[in-house]
């Protein structure tokens, strides 16, 4: 970018200064924001700060000399935003992760934008301007790529979770056609990039392609595995906006697109792990779906029913109860009631906690995230590490809606599709008892062990009509 | 531009980013990981300043265009990810500042 050099505007100098100064406030507001965020207690004002930074560098952009269309700019601004806006404060907590898939894929998008936007220019030789040196092409280019694939395959994926796409797309060949499909994208890239006669066509088939390789890589991939896919392309849109900052000569761009790519990365790992799962077979091996690897050995036993009155009677008179809510608790909006039969239990002087597993909801703190709008205090909400030596001492575990993640197969039997899961031990407790609507295997098809243990009792009916009937039960006690 | 970043500059502000980054969410309690990642995510709605940077100098039609829905996007990013990031956050309390009960 050679703005100065194109408009010698009075003060252009002086503006210049102050944006930069402006986006090292920025790049500091973000840091720090992101660094309030990661504990609860100052996490509302981490945003908050993060926001300041954002309002900042935005205001501070409208100096830079040079710059006309300032009509569109403002429109684009404020139109986005209300969309954005409206949309954010409506939508249900439920549906927050793919909704979070939708603003980060509009992210993605618009990185790959400002690398059209640069490289059109490029192919259009225009007398007087000069071309991009071949680095600068080259980051283009792959900012372009990735932005675009983080855009089209977030678009996917916020379909997926929205249920506006059903099951994943598969046909024989697709890994290798995907991979061609890649390659051709690369080769466009490098040819854009290498600064030879190409014409305005090659730009636009680069791009073409790698918004369809974006919606090939996200098509085969399952509901239950969005969350990681979601987190990578979170990664991938950060490295976009870094990428397309060194093109736009902007630190601001650099340092945040930077820091959440890091960022990103780690977390999409520390997800994937959580699933007992690699990234590579998460994006290559489709499993994360619904329905088909029902295997591992036969269970034996039975399941033994309970009625909720018995329930009820047994929690107001222990001493400790674990509840272990699952995204079904969230489905049959129960974790109100629930938190309602805890507050009773509370008054009565009954321990209660609450065990999530890392995968509980459809990301990691998904559903600390639902219990926390429930009023549900979350320095009663434990991990899976700090909770799993308590099992042992707890008279209830309550199970809501959660399944594989309290399944004992995962630890010992090898013919499992999640042998090696971290589980929460409920089955240590000295009574389970199991919310369930009917006697079906889990959402990965296994059947759960836990079920069948002499210990445990299952209370058949939906979250929220069977927390009813606990809290009744517990208030006759 | 008054500082042009480029080599190894550019490589030293990539490299310390990124450590930065990484020490952020390492730290971070699982409880908080859905409202980081959607922090995360409004963070690099700071593609808007190069986006308006790229529709301030667009001067065909398509490149007026593009710019636009890049504005338009790099805005939703921004404000949907502040939004939401903003509506989780605010319900974490600890059970010292009493929570009111049965939520809506």
């Amino acid at each position: 970018m050679d703005t100065a050099a194109t408009s010698p505007l009075l003060g252009a100098t002086t503006a210049q200064w102050l944006i930069q100064v402006s986006y090292l406030l920025t790049a500091f507001l973000f840091v720090m924001g992101l660094k309030r965020m990661s504990s609860p207690v100052t996490a509302r004002s981490g945003i908050v700060w993060a926001g300041a930074g954002m309002l900042v560098a935005t205001l501070f952009t409208f100096l830079y000399p040079g710059m006309t269309n300032y009509i569109w700019i403002i429109t684009a601004i404020v139109t986005g935003t209300a969309v954005a806006w409206i949309t954010g404060k409506r939508v249900a907590m439920t549906d927050m992760p793919q909704m979070i898939a939708l603003y980060n894929g509009f992210g993605g998008g618009a990185a790959a934008a400002i690398a059209a936007v640069e490289l059109y220019r490029q192919a259009m030789h225009r007398p007087g301007e000069e071309s991009l040196t071949m680095v600068v092409a080259t980051l283009a280019v792959v900012g372009g790529i990735i932005g675009a694939v983080s855009f089209s395959g977030s678009l996917i994926a916020f379909s997926k979770l929205q249920g506006l796409i059903k099951g994943a797309m598969r046909f024989s060949g697709q890994q290798f056609f995907n991979l061609a499909l890649l390659a051709v994208t690369v080769v466009l890239g490098a040819l854009v990039a290498s600064g030879q006669d190409v014409s305005t066509g090659v730009v636009t088939g680069f791009f073409v392609l790698a918004l369809l390789f974006g919606v090939m890589m996200t098509l085969p991939i399952g509901g239950a595995d969005m969350p990681v896919v979601i987190s990578l392309y979170n990664a991938f849109t950060g490295l976009a906006v870094a990428f397309e900052g060194f093109v736009m000569q902007n630190a601001a761009m650099i340092i945040a697109g930077t820091v959440v790519g890091s960022a990103g990365t780690l977390l999409t790992q520390l997800m994937a792990k959580a699933m007992n799962r690699s990234l590579g077979n998460v994006l290559f091996s489709g499993f994360g779906d619904t329905g088909g690897a029902a295997a591992g050995g036969p269970v034996t036993g039975s399941m033994k029913p309970i009625e909720a009155s018995d329930v009820g009677v047994m929690m107001a008179f222990a001493q400790k109860v674990i509840v272990v809510p699952g995204y079904g608790m969230a489905v049959a909006q129960a974790q109100h009631k629930v938190w309602e039969l805890c507050q009773l239990l509370i008054d009565r002087g009954v321990q209660v906690r609450f065990a999530i597993h890392p995968v509980a909801g459809r990301m990691p703190g998904h559903m600390n995230v639902l219990l926390a709008e429930a009023g549900v205090p979350y320095d009663l909400i434990a991990d899976l590490d700090e909770i799993n030596a308590e099992f042992e001492t707890a008279d209830v575990a309550l199970i809501i809606g959660a399944n594989d993640v309290v399944n004992p197969v995962a630890r010992n039997d090898k013919s499992s599709p999640i042998y090696g899961m971290p589980i929460l031990n409920a089955d240590k407790a000295k009574n389970v008892v199991v919310i369930k609507r009917g006697q079906g295997a889990g959402f990965s098809g296994i059947e759960n062990a836990l079920f069948f243990l002499d210990n445990t009792r299952m209370l058949y009916g939906d979250g929220q009509a069977a927390a009813n009937q606990l809290i009744q039960a517990v208030k006759s006690v | 531009m008054i500082v042009t970043i480029t080599g190894i500059v550019a490589l030293y502000i990539f490299m310390l980013a990124a450590f930065t980054g990484y020490e952020i969410i390492a730290k971070v309690p699982v409880i908080l990981h859905t409202p980081l990642m959607s922090g995360s995510n409004f963070v690099h709605g700071i593609v808007l300043v190069g986006a308006m940077v790229a529709l301030g100098n667009a001067t065909t039609t398509l490149e007026k265009v593009i710019g636009f829905v890049g504005v338009f996007m790099a805005a939703g990013n921004a404000a949907g990810g502040y939004v939401v990031t903003e509506r989780m956050l605010e319900m974490f309390k600890s059970s010292g500042n009493k929570p009111k009960r049965g939520g809506h």
